[in-house]
Formats: C-alpha cells, sequence, structure tokens
C-alpha cells in the first residue's frame, strides 16, 4: 500500500460504484442463483420447483453419461496442454537461439494467436473434411478412414489438434519473453562451465523457466477446460449424441438444449470447485513468485 | 554451430508454416468458386473470384429474416471489441484507483469482492447469467451482449499492480502542488499509464471481438449477431445442401480473423507487454 494516500468520505466509493455495480448484478447474483437453483428440480413448464437437496448432485456424478464425458475431459485437458506447451516451449527455445529472423517468425506465431476459436473450429472443419479435408486424403494413404463428426475417435483427434494449433502461440509469447529475461551473465556461466547445450538446457535453462512454466500450466489448463467452447460448438454443430464434448459442453447442453435447469446448475457448481482450486493454486504460486522472484 | 543453426532454423520454418499453413490456405480457399473447391480440394494459390465471394458475403442479407449482412456484423463485432475495451478500462482504473490510492473502510472488503470474480469463468455460471439479463430484459441490446463480460477482475487486476509500482513521491509533490484526487488522477496517473492502457486495450478488444459463447446465447434477434455468431449460422445452413459453400464460409473466417490479428500484428510490442504484465 501507498504512505500516502487520499482520504475522502465519499470519492472511493463513487470510483468503485461502476465496478462493484456490475459485479454484483452478472457474478454474485448468478453465481448465487446457479448454488441455489443445483438443489432444485425445476418443473419442465415453469411451474415452481422442488427442493431435492444433493439428489442433483449424485444424480449428475452416478451417471454413466457424466463420467464418460469427465474421462474424456481429463485426456483431452492432458493431452492439449502437454502437446501445445511441448511444442510452445520447442518453438521458443528455438527462436530464442536464432538471431537472423527471429522477429519475422514471431510476427507469424503471434497473428495465429489473435485467432478466435470458432474461426480455429471452423478452419478445421475444413482441413478435416470429408470432402476437401486434406488430412483425412493423407490419413487415407496410411489406411486410416478418417471421419470427422461420425467416429467418436476421429472427432477427437481432430478437436485436440485444432485446440492444440491454437494455443501454441500463447504458450511460445509468453516462453519467448521468459527466455529473455535470463540474464546474459548467467547464460555466460553456465557455457563456462558446460559445453553441451542440451545439458545446459536442462539442468540451467529450465529450472529458471520454472515459474513461467506453472503459471503456464494453470492457464493451459483453464483455455482446454472453457475456452475450447468455440471450437467444440463448431465441431460437433449441435449434434453431440456420439461425439465426444467435455464438462463445460455438457453444462450448456443440458442447460440451454435440455432445459435440465437443476442437473445443469449441480454440474457448473462441480465446475466451479475445480475452477476454484485450479485458481487458489495460481495464487498460492503468484505470491511465491513475487518474494522470491 | 552452422549446422546447429540449420537446424534450429529449419524447426522454426516448419513451426510457422505449421501455424500458419491453414490460415494462408483459408484465404487463398476464399478466393475460388464453391464448387471447384469441392472438385478439387482446399487452394494454395489465389483464385480469381475475390470480388465477388467478398461483395457477397458483405452485402447479402441472409440469414432466416433476411437482415443481417456481413458488414452488419463486422459493425456488431466492433461495438462489442471497442465496448468491451473501453468499458473494461474506465471500470478498472476507477476502482483500481480507489483500492490503491485511498484509506477507507471496508477497502479490503471491496478488494476481495472484485477479485473474487477472478475464480470463476462466464463459461460456467452461464445459465443464471443468462437468466439474470433476460430478466433484466436485456436480451437482443448492446448494453446485454457488453456490460456481463465487464464483471471479471482482469483489468482492476493489471491496473492495480501498475499503480503500485508508480512511486509515492509522485503524489507527495502533487499533493504539496495543492492537487486533489481528480486533477492527480487525470493530469498524473493517466497520462502515466498510457503504454498501459493501450497495452490493455489490445487485449480486451481481441477478447471482447473474439467472443463466442455469450453472443450465441444473448443473440437471437439476427440485427445483433456478431461475426462469430454468423460462423455458427453459417455452418447450420450447411447442413444437407449439395455443395455447401466453402467460399462463403472461409470468407466469413478471414474477415472475423483479419481485425485481431491486424492490431495484434501492427501493436506487437504493445501486446507483447500487456499479455506478459498482466499475466492474462
Amino acid at each position: 500500500m501507498k504512505r500516502v494516500q487520499f482520504s475522502s468520505p465519499v470519492l472511493p466509493y463513487l470510483f468503485l460504484l461502476p465496478q462493484m455495480l456490475v459485479v454484483f448484478v452478472f457474478f454474485y447474483w448468478p453465481s448465487v442463483q446457479a448454488i441455489q437453483s443445483s438443489f432444485y428440480i425445476e418443473d419442465p413448464f415453469g411451474f415452481g420447483s422442488t427442493f431435492v437437496g444433493a439428489a442433483n448432485y449424485t444424480d449428475v456424478l452416478l451417471s454413466p453419461e457424466y463420467q464418460k464425458i469427465a474421462r474424456f475431459t481429463a485426456v483431452f485437458t492432458f493431452l492439449v496442454t502437454v502437446l501445445s506447451l511441448g511444442l510452445g516451449l520447442l518453438l521458443a527455445v528455438k527462436a530464442d537461439a536464432v538471431i537472423r529472423g527471429a522477429s519475422a517468425y514471431k510476427t507469424i506465431l503471434i497473428s495465429v494467436y489473435a485467432i478466435a476459436p470458432p474461426v480455429a473450429g471452423l478452419i478445421g472443419m475444413m482441413f478435416f473434411d470429408q470432402h476437401i479435408g486434406p488430412f483425412v486424403k493423407f490419413a487415407a494413404w496410411f489406411g486410416w478412414n478418417m471421419k470427422v463428426g461420425l467416429s467418436y475417435f476421429d472427432t477427437a483427434f481432430a478437436m485436440i489438434a485444432v485446440s492444440v494449433w491454437k494455443q501454441i502461440p500463447y504458450n511460445f509469447i509468453i516462453i519467448l519473453s521468459g527466455l529473455q529475461g535470463i540474464p546474459a551473465a548467467i547464460r555466460e556461466a553456465a557455457a563456462i562451465d558446460c559445453r553441451s547445450g542440451t545439458r545446459r538446457f536442462w539442468t540451467v535453462i529450465l529450472p529458471l523457466l520454472a515459474p513461467t512454466a506453472f503459471f503456464l500450466l494453470i492457464i493451459n489448463i483453464t483455455y482446454a477446460l472453457f475456452d475450447t467452447f468455440g471450437i467444440i460448438d463448431v465441431m460437433v454443430k449441435d449434434k453431440a449424441a456420439d461425439n465426444p464434448i467435455t464438462l463445460v459442453y455438457k453444462v450448456y447442453l443440458d442447460g440451454f438444449r435440455g432445459n435440465d435447469i437443476g442437473s445443469s446448475s449441480a454440474q457448473s457448481v462441480i465446475l466451479m470447485v475445480v475452477v476454484f482450486v485450479l485458481t487458489v493454486a495460481q495464487f498460492r504460486f503468484i505470491e511465491r513468485r513475487v518474494h522470491y522472484g | 554451430m552452422y549446422r546447429t543453426k540449420f537446424f534450429d532454423h529449419l524447426i522454426l520454418i516448419l513451426g510457422a508454416a505449421f501455424l500458419i499453413g491453414p490460415v494462408v490456405v483459408a484465404l487463398m480457399t476464399s478466393t475460388h468458386e464453391a464448387a471447384e473447391i469441392h472438385r478439387q480440394g482446399l487452394m494454395l494459390t489465389p483464385g480469381g473470384h475475390f470480388v465477388d465471394t467478398y461483395e457477397k458475403v458483405l452485402t447479402r442479407e441472409g440469414g432466416f429474416t433476411g437482415q443481417v449482412t456481413g458488414l452488419r456484423m463486422i459493425m456488431n463485432s466492433l461495438i462489442l471489441g471497442l465496448g468491451f475495451a473501453v468499458g473494461k478500462i474506465v471500470l478498472s482504473m476507477l476502482a483500481a484507483y480507489a483500492i490503491v490510492y485511498f484509506r477507507f473502510r471496508f477497502a479490503t472488503l471491496a478488494f476481495w469482492m472484485i477479485f473474487t470474480t477472478l475464480l470463476l469463468p462466464l463459461e460456467v455460471r452461464i445459465m443464471p447469467s443468462y437468466e439474470v439479463v433476460s430478466r433484466l430484459g436485456l436480451l437482443n441490446s448492446y448494453t446485454g451482449l457488453i456490460v456481463p463480460l465487464l464483471a471479471s477482475a482482469t483489468g482492476t487486476f493489471f491496473f492495480r499492480q501498475y499503480f503500485k509500482s508508480v512511486p509515492d513521491e509522485l503524489l507527495e509533490a502533487a499533493r504539496i502542488d495543492g492537487a486533489g484526487p481528480f486533477k492527480f488522477f487525470i493530469d498524473v496517473l493517466v497520462p502515466l499509464s498510457q503504454t498501459m492502457i493501450a497495452a490493455v486495450f489490445i487485449i480486451m478488444f481481441v477478447y471482447g471481438w473474439n467472443q463466442y459463447l455469450w453472443p450465441v446465447l444473448m443473440t437471437t434477434d439476427e440485427s445483433f449477431y456478431t461475426l462469430m455468431r454468423g460462423i455458427k449460422q453459417i455452418l447450420q445452413v450447411w447442413i444437407g445442401s449439395q455443395i455447401p459453400d466453402y467460399n462463403e464460409a472461409f470468407a466469413l473466417a478471414v474477415l472475423a480473423m483479419l481485425p485481431p490479428v491486424a492490431i495484434v500484428v501492427l501493436f506487437q510490442s504493445w501486446f507483447i507487454k500487456g499479455l506478459t504484465e498482466s499475466d492474462k
């Protein structure tokens, strides 16, 4: 906090008012409502609702369909996070090593960052299209009859590929700026002590990147869980029947397509808990970085 | 040495091609005719139908009610992106100013009330948010499109961190010169934050422009459709058509990605500054 501050009986409240108003109406009110309606079953025709305790939660958690979607979400999140972080790291390390053309590579990669998930999904759809998709033709050479939109596995494959493609640039930018923040003195000292570039990378550079990597890990998990909604929606085109979907998509399907508000709210609350845990981990970590970084 | 540089460049070129390739193909294919694309697949070279395809997408009235054109969707996306960015900056600068520069009761409470919003993204409270907005009669309005998206503290957090790094001496000097809270904010703090404001503006504009789920739910009236909503629309029309309008879909995708890509590339240094310093 500041050593000197203004003190005024009205002004701070006046300045806070707009933000507080928005936060109350569009954050607290809906969040409380989600928690509340997760304990009720709403009449489908809108005539009142019945209190059912934790029944919505047990129904959701015990349903084989929900468990299947949760498993897919876990696999999807894991693969998207690992692949986009790994490829982002590889490209960032290489871009940090070269001098000529580094800014050109950077510009190309950054431009892909600005593409919205549904646009990425649309372009991906075309590449995996039955008639015109080059990836489908490519897979056919290896005897893989790819049917995105019809086969569970193939759709999952396409979704993961598009989601990774969309996320690599972000990881690249953050890791590259992390790499460029490593003092030259440390690099030089390491170069004197150890001739092998690969070993220097694993023992000196990577540990110094650990704070950035941890931060990115959480951001990537959040991305895979929530921001991929646009990609998934465009790729399954509302025909979720035998296609892989993530938990957030299921909340949307049950709430808006199925009109099952109680169950959808219970699922929202379950996701809230997941995000809560992730964010607390992130905050604790940022705190640590502020002290020791 | 020479050899390792060669491999570094090889990997970078492959990576860049893998990332930018689909974008180039989308751009090239959008300039061909649908039947030609259907016959020959995606294109790597420009075709001769750039003008007519884009003119059609921009000006033809489509959709169910025949009200919405590409131009209209671009305008709506612009309103969403600009409105969101400006709203976010105004709200969060004011709130951060109050939190950092004022001594008042409930300061800690206010801080936590605002920062709790970082915990839950809009996606997990989408149903009740929709109900609140519909109860307030804000469906199919620009207010309903923009304001609920502002209920997150990313901007406030960012400006709070920045204000805290501003030297205390500035405020002391300003107070000795007799500057009040308004004068200090407008004449010292805002000019000082210019680069930060630019960085936040770019990130928030891209974020607003790229919004998908909220506009899809909010706008049933086609005159409020954004480009992202239009993409969902064009794919729904597809199902059941003999030769889908591949070229028009690609043209729409190109229009939807052009503004954010252009802004991010043009203002690269500010953008990276914003990304790395706001940590989001």
